[in-house]
């Protein structure tokens, strides 16, 4: 695996962090970084908050307690206007896509230029055509509406929307979930090149077991309201909680780690 | 955006982007070529050109920072200077501006011309296309009146397969919710009307004929006109967005998979329970129409409340107030039928939702006033 860009530099930095809603616990004091350019992953079973740690860290929700700094950005008690700024230095693929029903493919994705920048029409139109090819959509397509898409197509379009803008970080909600495996991969190969090119941060939640060994530099599991264990899949293999042990245990995480190990040897060596 | 908006941030203000030309075969860029710096130099860029066979030197060391559309905009004058053989060289680019370039550069110079948007229809085109889609939705709203009827037939034949409790919550929803909204209005119209003929036969000394006046238009047209129409608008847009969006979220298809027939499970309780809701808010409409009119009288035309009634109870028959609730029912089926037609009708996303709702609303308040139109036609036909 290579790393484009190498850097220590942290991204995100979650420290502390509590969220509760009602009685319920969702996370009980968490603590996370992310550096530039690394691939992170967020694993956990239903229920274990990732989500909602992922919502709190786009400026959709408010976590009770603890601090989110991303970009160097503390998001409590942001203002506005950088809130919308740092908007537009982020990108997000929502798990259904969360395209605009009304708006053409295209449109959805000139979207974001139309709204921040001064670009001509006959500009934004063509770089939204470029990006819908970068994430291998025909352009017939960009003239269709998400409704006529099938699910994978809608992914892919809802992806070139999230990076619309060359945003700095790229969230992904389960990018992989519901596509065949050959889109899976092309989707896997996509995230590795846009990292590669641009020195994108990306953040992932995901179940998918192959995109964890295959493409994640790091991945942090949660449960109980907190992070269980940080570290690349292989060092993950070694620990013993149960939380962790649910990825590597049973038929398919066995499968897949043997796979993986007989692909590539030892996905640590990058660092 | 201005530095304080990232105290903490190490990276320097970015500079615009500039294109200066300090000799004829050279260009130097400057400043930060992002999506959001760069409207202007893109039309400087359209607008530059050289003549074919001479050469151009780009000097990119001064380029603090470039995205995709940033180095599309490149690429895409240097396809064009290329293309007019005009020989470019690019230098002092960083590694990684210079991969970037590269990548679209790959792109752009086979890029797919788009696809040409399909030639306007003509008029005659547009008239057909809307009367074959007329026609369909017609033919299809024959078609799901007869399921429903046969759902219906099959229900009241073997009552121990209704749904009671949908049955009951749509008579609340639809019905007892409805009452204050429904007693307001009818109240308000009650007045309006007693207030209206109130000039008229004061003139003529026949003050005593309110009662007639208010009660015959109340019972027999103002009152389940306006009951009709207020549940169109709250309840037939309703049975619209919801089963709509149930077909949007494939809760239909779910539910036809699961074997339970949707007409079944989400139309005949809302119709049962709107033939039955819709009578009674009909009556509750005459009661407070009248009593409107009737406060209305008296302050008006020094009516009292026994000579209103005294004439109310001798002249307004019973067959005006049963003619008004007789058309009750048929209000019913038609707000019911057509919310629940539109609603399954929906396909495609949210906006579909909000059109398909829009569209129950004005069809149904439109045929329920067509249906008046006809009930008054046949009446007078048969001297009622």
């Amino acid at each position: 695996m290579t790393n484009a860009d190498p850097s220590d530099t942290t991204v995100i930095e979650i420290s502390q962090l509590t969220t509760r809603f009602g009685e319920h616990v969702v996370h009980a004091g968490i603590d996370l970084q992310v550096r530039q350019a690394e691939i992170f992953a967020l694993v956990g079973g239903s229920g274990s908050g990732k989500s909602t740690l992922l919502r709190e860290m786009i400026l959709l929700q408010q976590p009770e307690s603890g601090s989110i700094k991303i970009l160097d950005v503390e998001l409590e008690n942001i203002t506005d206007v950088a809130a919308l700024a740092l908007r537009q230095r982020w990108g997000v693929m929502f798990q259904h896509g969360g395209l605009f029903g009304s708006l053409t493919i295209k449109e959805n994705i000139g979207l974001p230029l139309r709204e921040h920048t001064g670009l001509d029409d006959a500009l934004i139109d063509e770089i939204a055509a470029w990006k819908l090819a970068l994430t291998g959509l025909k352009p017939e397509v960009g003239a269709q509406y998400p409704a006529e898409l099938s699910g994978g197509m809608m992914k892919r379009a809802s992806l070139a929307r999230a990076l619309a803008l060359d945003p700095e970080l790229l969230f992904l909600d389960e990018p992989t979930a519901g596509l065949d495996p050959e889109s899976a991969d092309e989707i896997d190969q996509l995230i590795r090149k846009l990292r590669d090119l641009f020195g994108l941060t990306v953040i992932i939640i995901t179940h998918d077991l192959d995109l964890l060994w295959q493409l994640a530099d790091r991945v942090a599991v949660l449960a109980d309201g907190k992070v269980q264990g940080v570290g690349s899949m292989s060092q993950l293999a070694e620990q013993t909680h149960p939380a962790i042990r649910k990825f590597f245990d049973g038929p398919r995480g066995r499968a897949v780690q043997q796979q993986a190990a007989a692909q590539i040897h030892a996905p640590t060596g990058m660092r | 955006m201005t530095s304080r908006l990232w105290p903490t941030s190490k990276k320097p203000l970015p500079t615009a982007a500039a294109i200066t030309q300090p000799t004829p075969q050279e260009l130097a860029l400057t400043g930060s070529w992002t999506a959001r710096g760069i409207a202007a130099v893109d039309r400087q860029f359209e607008a530059f050109s050289r003549p074919s066979g001479s050469t151009l030197l780009i000097d990119g060391t001064n380029i603090e920072a470039l995205d995709t559309a940033g180095a599309w905009i490149v690429q895409k004058l240097l396809f064009r200077l290329r293309k007019n053989s005009v020989v470019v060289e690019i230098r002092g680019l960083r590694p990684a501006f210079a991969r970037l370039l590269e990548l679209i550069g790959q792109e752009i110079g086979d890029q797919p011309a788009a696809p040409s948007p399909a030639e306007p229809p003509g008029k005659l085109e547009n008239l057909g296309r809307s009367s074959a889609a007329l026609l369909e939705q017609s033919l299809a709203l024959l078609a799901f009146i007869g399921e429903c009827t046969v759902a219906l037939g099959r229900s009241l034949a073997n009552p121990a397969r209704l749904r009671w409790r949908p049955i009951l919550f749509n008579i609340r929803s639809a019905g007892f919710d409805a009452l204050p909204i429904v007693g307001l209005l009818s109240f308000l119209l009650g007045v309006v009307v007693a207030y209206q003929g109130a000039d008229q036969l004061r003139q003529y000394g026949a003050n005593i004929f309110v009662a007639d006046l208010v009660g015959l238009s109340m019972l027999r047209e103002f009152a389940p006109l306006i009951t009709a129409i207020i549940v169109a608008g709250r309840s037939g847009s309703a049975y619209a967005a919801q089963i709509g969006t149930m077909a949007v979220t494939e809760e239909i298809d779910a539910m036809r998979t699961i074997g339970i027939a949707p007409l079944e499970m989400l139309v005949l309780p809302k119709i049962i329970a709107l033939l039955i809701a819709l009578p009674l808010l009909t009556v509750f409409a005459d009661v407070l129409g009248v009593f409107g009119g009737m406060l209305m009288a008296r302050a008006q035309l020094a009516v009292s409340y026994a000579e209103f009634l005294d004439r109310f109870v001798k002249n307004v028959s019973v067959t005006a107030y049963l003619i008004g609730i007789g058309k009750a029912p048929i209000f019913a089926a038609i707000i019911v039928t057509i919310g629940c037609f539109q609603g399954f009708r929906t396909h495609g996303g949210a906006d579909s939702v909000g059109r398909q709702t829009t569209r129950s609303v004005v069809q149904s308040i439109f045929l329920v006033i067509v249906a008046d139109a006809l009930f008054s036609v046949a009446f007078s036909a048969l001297d009622l």
